[in-house]
């Protein structure tokens, strides 16, 4: 168990540093968000509309971005064939740096929602919905990107794959996250049927994650 | 004959070399029949000839779902039981599934353009295929993405399994939201809806398309492995010269 604590300890350490690269997904989220109404024009009364998705689109292309680094480092440096023949099971330790890397980048993109809310003029119920969402929602974006890390990791040149191959696993994600934060805002579904299946996503991307992750980095790496 | 004496792929290659024929043959006499068969149905009382689109987009739609299903066993058989001509049937089955995924969308385009007045909707049986069809290429990008074949099979092998939670959502994306596709007429609880002179011509056509994906990948197997074996051969080659 100490070992997965310094584990969790070392990733977030590392991630938080100079050239981590956790804080660079908010502002590239920043940025995207940005770009939106440059894009569909400062409409305020559209942008209240859109802003759920725009805030999901950017958050989801925010974490894909820092999932590159969630195997790579580790394996320039050579701590990932560490990783894999230490005591601790490999699933275990996938989790663990997932949860890391959550704790690193995800849970910044959804502190820094708040803010975009405002740029994109959503009120405080939409805004604590889109947050509540992406609180759920971005653990199963990092579990299931996980794998596409591990498989792009065992590639050496994956970066662009992990793209290809992780998008069509995270628009279930997409699709629930941004439906229950619209059922909150405009009805007339209600907010909670939505938001118990992608807590339900999330549950299960939880197992499948590291097993798939940990499979494809014992097979890859030798 | 087992499936362990398959694991040999000189054994294979001459088996499937005398079951091939035979295949391609029943496979071309079974089409022909569903064709004319699908021809001298009758007209829908609602839909008209279009209707005969179904005889085509049917079986295409089912078989993309099912050639994930054979690559999921595969993918068990590479990674489970380190079946040797798994990872062969694998990599032999994404670009034939993608077709059919493919022919299945553009055959339900067309049918939807005069039924629904549509080309595409965004509808969950339609996305979830959409879907189906980018993971085949993303499936076959994986495969081409490392040199050695080995370490691909167990790569991808993993990705066919986690892509596999797809089927069950595709297949009950028509129950689950009720939306505009037409929801499942032949396989159905208290049995088929379809009228029996579109059921038996759209059975047949089931079995002939299934019997094409057979001969197709069998053929395409056996084109995997001789294509391995030239690239050991030039390795072989290679290395002799570095010598």
């Amino acid at each position: 168990m100490s070992a997965l604590a310094a584990l969790i300890r070392r990733d977030i350490k590392i991630a938080l540093r100079v050239g981590g690269g956790a804080l660079i997904g908010v502002l590239f989220f920043l940025t995207v968000t940005v770009l939106m109404p440059f894009a569909i024009g400062p409409d305020l009364a559209l942008l209240t509309r859109l802003g759920p998705a725009i805030l999901w689109l950017g958050a989801l292309l925010a974490s894909l971005l820092t999932l590159d680094r969630l195997f790579t480092a580790d394996h320039e440096d050579g701590s990932l064939d560490l990783i894999v023949m230490g005591r601790a099971p490999l699933e275990l330790a996938c989790a663990a740096k997932a949860l890391a890397h959550w704790l690193a980048a995800g849970v910044p993109l959804i502190v820094a929602t708040p803010v975009l809310g405002l740029m994109l003029n959503l009120d405080a119920t939409a805004t604590s919905a889109v947050a509540l969402t992406l609180l759920v929602g971005t653990p199963a974006l990092t579990f299931t990107g996980m794998i596409g890390a591990a498989l792009a990791v065992t590639l050496h040149r994956g970066g662009l794959l992990l793209a290809v191959l992780v998008l069509p696993l995270s628009i279930p994600v997409l699709i629930f996250g941004v439906a229950a934060s619209q059922a909150a805002i405009t009805g007339p579904l209600p907010f909670g049927t939505p938001f118990s299946i992608l807590c339900a996503i999330s549950l299960v991307s939880f197992v499948i994650g590291p097993f798939a992750a940990a499979a494809s980095l014992r097979h890859g790496l030798d | 004959m087992t499936l362990i004496d398959l694991a040999n792929p000189t054994k294979f290659l001459s088996l499937t070399a005398r079951v091939l024929p035979w295949l391609a043959g029943a496979t071309a006499i079974l089409l022909l029949v569903g064709f004319y068969q699908a021809a001298m149905a009758p007209d829908d009382y609602q839909q008209g000839a279009t209707v005969k689109i179904m005889f085509i987009h049917v079986p295409n739609a089912w078989l993309a779902m099912f050639v994930w299903g054979v690559m999921s066993i595969a993918a068990l058989g590479t990674l489970v039981w380190r079946h040797p001509l798994a990872d062969v049937a694998a990599k032999a089955a994404a670009p034939i599934g993608a077709a059919f995924t493919f022919l299945a969308l553009v055959t339900g385009s067309l049918w939807g353009r005069p039924m629904w007045g549509t080309y595409w909707e965004w509808d969950a049986r339609l996305t979830s295929v959409l879907i189906l069809f980018l993971m085949y290429l993303g499936l076959m990008a994986l495969w081409r993405a490392v040199d050695d074949p080995a370490r691909a099979a167990r790569a991808a092998a993993v990705l066919t399994l986690v892509g596999a939670l797809n089927l069950p959502i595709i297949k009950f994306s028509v129950d689950w939201w009720n939306t505009l596709h037409q929801p499942a007429a032949v396989i159905r609880m208290g049995g088929s809806t379809l009228d029996k002179a579109f059921l038996f011509p759209l059975l047949v056509m089931a079995v002939g398309f299934s019997l094409l994906f057979v001969t197709l990948h069998l053929a395409a197997m056996r084109n995997e492995i001789l294509r391995r074996r030239v690239r050991s051969l030039q390795m072989l080659q290679a290395s002799q010269q570095a010598a």
